[in-house]
């Protein structure tokens, strides 16, 4: 067992949470904490925090906008601040720009309908915490499930973020009409990721594939140096 | 006693809408001619405490309301 300490994020309308806390478990090992969103306090001593996916208080106001202003995000915020790794899929991924961790927005899909298939992703950074196992220019497969997964963000940040080297993912077809293909963001500092796709849903070949895998794997090979 | 808001938000210009295209082709589905481009937005109306500042006003619209990625705001006082 490493000494890797994950939390996952629970708020009302996730449902994502339990297959993130067993993608960590298996893959990254350690301990994985369920953290409720009424807590104001984050468990002591994380390595890793994961926001999931779902719908979050049913997607009101705008998807993530609640989740975002909830007591424990003040928490997560702080400890982003302090360098704790973040990980937000999909709804984790508009909260996270919601609550300003991550730049842009994430709009209604472009067809305007909900997405639901696996799609071809890029690894256009291979150099990130959340990265650094796969290969640059790797082609993956990773399934989404979205509704509002549209990046947006103005041109300015856009090549803000493509010249230093923030664009995690890239879609490798049109999924949802986000600016210059976007599936996923880090933060300045490195240490949140933002991203549509759920790596949680590929960890292994009973999910049709393990493309997923190797982002758990980055993530505790970077934070406790421990190969798994 | 208490005043009546209305806080309107909208997509800032450039901002794409595919709802209001949408809705814009809907319009158009059901013969009505002229209409060149549609934008949906929100209106949100509050009853607010009379001592409620228009900075207090400002800052729920930013903090919440709205989303100044994408959105812009604009506070009515409705008499």
């Amino acid at each position: 067992m490493s000494g890797f300490r994950a939390a996952v994020i629970t708020f009302p309308g996730s449902n994502c949470d339990r297959d993130m806390a067993v993608a960590i478990e298996q893959v990254c090992g350690g301990e994985v904490l369920r953290v409720w969103h009424g807590d104001a306090e984050l468990p002591e001593r994380l390595d890793f925090i994961a926001l999931p996916g779902g719908f979050s208080y049913g997607d009101y106001l705008r998807s993530g906008a609640m989740a975002a202003r909830s007591p424990i995000m003040r928490a997560v915020v702080a400890a982003a601040a302090r360098g704790v790794s973040v990980l937000g899929v999909c709804n984790g991924f508009q909260v996270l720009t919601e609550a300003g961790l991550l730049p842009g927005a994430l709009m209604r899909n472009a067809g305007l309908r909900f997405v639901c298939r696996t799609v071809p992703l890029e690894v256009v950074n291979t150099q990130s915490l959340f990265t650094a196992g796969y290969r640059a220019g790797q082609r993956i497969t990773i399934p989404v499930a979205h509704q509002d997964g549209a990046y947006y963000a103005d041109a300015a940040t856009l090549d803000r973020l493509e010249g230093e080297g923030r664009v995690a993912f890239r879609y490798g077809e049109a999924v949802n009409g986000s600016a210059r293909d976007i599936a996923g963001v880090l933060s300045d500092a490195g240490n949140v990721l933002g991203m549509m796709p759920h790596p949680e849903r590929m960890i292994e070949p009973a999910h049709g594939g393990s493309d997923g895998r190797a982002m758990f794997e980055s993530v505790v090979r970077g934070l406790v140096g421990e190969s798994v | 006693m208490t005043h009546k808001i209305r806080v309107h938000v909208s997509l800032k210009p450039g901002v794409l809408d595919p709802q209001g295209r949408a809705i814009q082709h809907a319009i158009a589905g059901l013969g009505f001619a002229g209409v060149s481009d549609v934008r949906a937005g929100r209106l949100f109306e509050m009853e607010v405490d009379a001592g409620v500042t228009d900075a207090a006003l400002d800052d729920m619209a930013r903090q919440l309301l709205a989303n100044m990625v994408i959105e812009n705001y604009r506070i009515e006082r409705v008499q």
